[in-house]
């Protein structure tokens, strides 16, 4: 049997501080800074759209409420009950809302957030979709308020007149 | 950054007892045990005192040790090697519904290929009702299989009413002792235990081995087939370092366990109620129950685990959840719905499993960095407004 003294001890694998931090090696640092640092969280009283998409029993779930001012999203505000990917994509969809017309929000879609993230793991793209969801569905509540008031005020003029 | 570990559930620093063990064994000693010359003698002898120290152990005979390649194919040889006696594809398995994998998946995959199994439920503590293992029998039973601990929850299983039952109708008791083995004394023959699962990278050894304790005359039938190694039940040079490590990983467990446990349920105590005290809405579950000393699993409502723990990543502690939404459609852990936890705190609940080289130090500056990550993350919650006290 050999014998050798305890100082032929393996190099040692290389220190923890020069590999990136654990989750980088699955978010990017764009992803972990609006996970970590979510724009517009909170919730907008007396919003002119919102909605609440997913399950919280079997997924993730999203509240989004956006305050329109001639037409155009002026203010946006989430909160959400989700994974790390969940509030990541939230967080962005709201940014990428925010300023833009209605319609023009509309048409964001899941590719868009996920490319303004710089990418997010392949398992976890379908987070991106329930933002987005959330985004279109507020919009729609907003338009579908705005038709009805629409309606009402005509139908107050036609009766008024 | 500070790093902190605490995730020895799912494996174990080599300790350096362990690795000065076995460094002649990858360096000087390299003979194949099976070799009847002076190297394989050298490796021979190792070998089969290693044998004799896990087997006292657990107060088995050293030639009812069998190694493997760990605590999963342990499992399988148990399950499989029963199941398939007599190259027969049916008979009926009882197992219980919050096992490791390794049980679990292999009893699905006996399922598919003719056998049947009852998947035993568990009460709110997460324990199995000896009397459900006793209703679940039939004529055509051929193995029950219940862990001795579990490994999200801690929680200790009835093990010795179980063997009592078993032997009692004469049915083969499995028990995956993975999670148990260096914190809980057990003795095979007293628990009247057939077969019984260990892994080494649990208690400090290396990974890459295990072993399984079959009790003298229960048959098995092979899983891997080739030489004479391991009187036939398990074929393969063995990996004579991992072997020594593993003995001597045992041998530090069980001559440290009472230090070792009051230090690690010190540690556990400070940061459960170091939690409880921080914040709303904390379950610890199994906790009414007996546990192991060094795991907790905590639930906090409102939020999801995989954030909570990305949070604890990036302040350097690394912990564990039973559930990983990876798929879109996330499954809370097999183990907290079985016992009745409600999905939601079920996604937020993480296991945090303390080890030897922890300090109350480290339980405070996790107490702290916990209660911070659960609170930013409420403060973003859709849920927490609407959370009610658990």
């Amino acid at each position: 049997m050999t014998e050798e003294s305890s100082q032929d001890l393996p190099e040692k694998p290389p220190a923890p501080d020069s590999l990136p931090a654990g989750p980088v090696l699955f978010y990017n640092e764009v992803v972990i800074e609006h996970f970590m640092h979510p724009r517009n969280v909170g919730e907008l009283e007396n919003p002119d759209g919102e909605a609440v998409v997913g399950d919280p029993t079997c997924g993730d779930q999203m509240k989004v409420s956006i305050r329109v001012d001639n037409g155009r999203i002026v203010d946006i505000k989430f909160k959400s009950f989700g994974c790390p990917g969940a509030i990541a994509t939230s967080s962005m969809v709201t940014e990428l809302a925010k300023g833009k017309s209605a319609l023009e929000a509309l048409m964001i879609t899941d590719d868009d957030v996920v490319l303004s993230l710089g990418g997010i793991p392949e398992h976890k793209k379908h987070c991106s979709l329930l933002g987005v969801q959330a985004v279109q569905q507020a919009i729609h509540d907003y338009l579908r308020k705005e038709k009805a008031e629409a309606e009402r005020i005509h139908e107050k003029g036609i009766s008024g007149s | 950054m500070r790093r902190v570990y605490l995730d020895h559930n799912a494996t174990t620093p080599l300790d350096p007892r362990v690795f000065e063990a076995m460094r002649p064994y990858m360096t000087g000693v390299f003979g194949n045990a099976s070799s009847p010359h002076f190297y394989g003698r050298l490796a021979k002898q190792a070998l089969e005192e290693s044998r004799e120290i896990i087997a006292s152990g657990i107060s088995s005979k050293p030639e009812e040790i069998v190694f493997t390649s760990g605590g999963t194919e342990a499992d399988n040889l148990a399950l499989r090697g029963i199941a398939y006696q007599k190259g027969k594809r049916k008979g009926h398995v009882i197992t219980s519904s919050i096992e490791h994998h390794a049980v679990l998946r292999t009893c699905v995959a006996l399922e598919k290929e003719g056998f049947s199994a009852t998947y035993l439920p568990v009460d709110s503590q997460g324990r199995v009702d000896p009397d459900e293992v006793k209703k679940a029998i039939r004529r055509d039973t051929v193995l029950m299989s219940v862990m001795f601990a579990n490994n999200e929850t801690g929680v200790i299983q009835p093990v010795a009413e179980i063997g009592r039952i078993a032997r009692e109708y004469g049915i083969p008791f499995h028990c995956d002792a993975v999670q148990a083995i260096g914190k809980r004394v057990m003795e095979v023959e007293e628990l009247k235990i057939d077969l019984l699962a260990l892994s080494s990278h649990k208690i400090y050894g290396p990974q890459g081995i295990g072993a399984l304790y079959v009790r003298d005359g229960i048959g098995l039938s092979p899983m891997i087939t080739g030489g004479h190694h391991e009187r036939g039940l398990r074929a393969g040079t063995e990996n004579i370092a991992a072997v020594v490590g593993f003995a001597r990983a045992v041998k530090i467990a069980i001559d440290e366990i009472d230090i070792y446990r009051t230090m690690v349920e010190s540690l556990r105590n400070k940061l459960e109620s170091g939690l409880i005290k921080a914040l709303d809405g904390v379950a610890i579950h199994g906790a009414q129950g007996e546990r192991l000393p060094h795991t907790s699993c905590i639930g906090f409502a409102s939020v999801e685990a995989e954030s909570i723990l990305l949070h604890l990543d990036l302040k350097g502690i690394a912990a564990s959840s039973g559930s990983a939404c990876t798929t879109g459609d996330p499954e809370p852990s097999h183990v907290l719905t079985a016992m009745g936890v409600p999905p939601e705190l079920a996604k937020g609940s993480i296991r945090i499993s303390f080890g030897r080289e922890n300090t109350e130090e480290e339980a405070d500056y996790t107490v702290n960095a916990l209660s911070d990550a659960v609170r930013h993350l409420r403060s973003i919650s859709s849920q927490w407004t609407t959370a009610k006290p658990l």
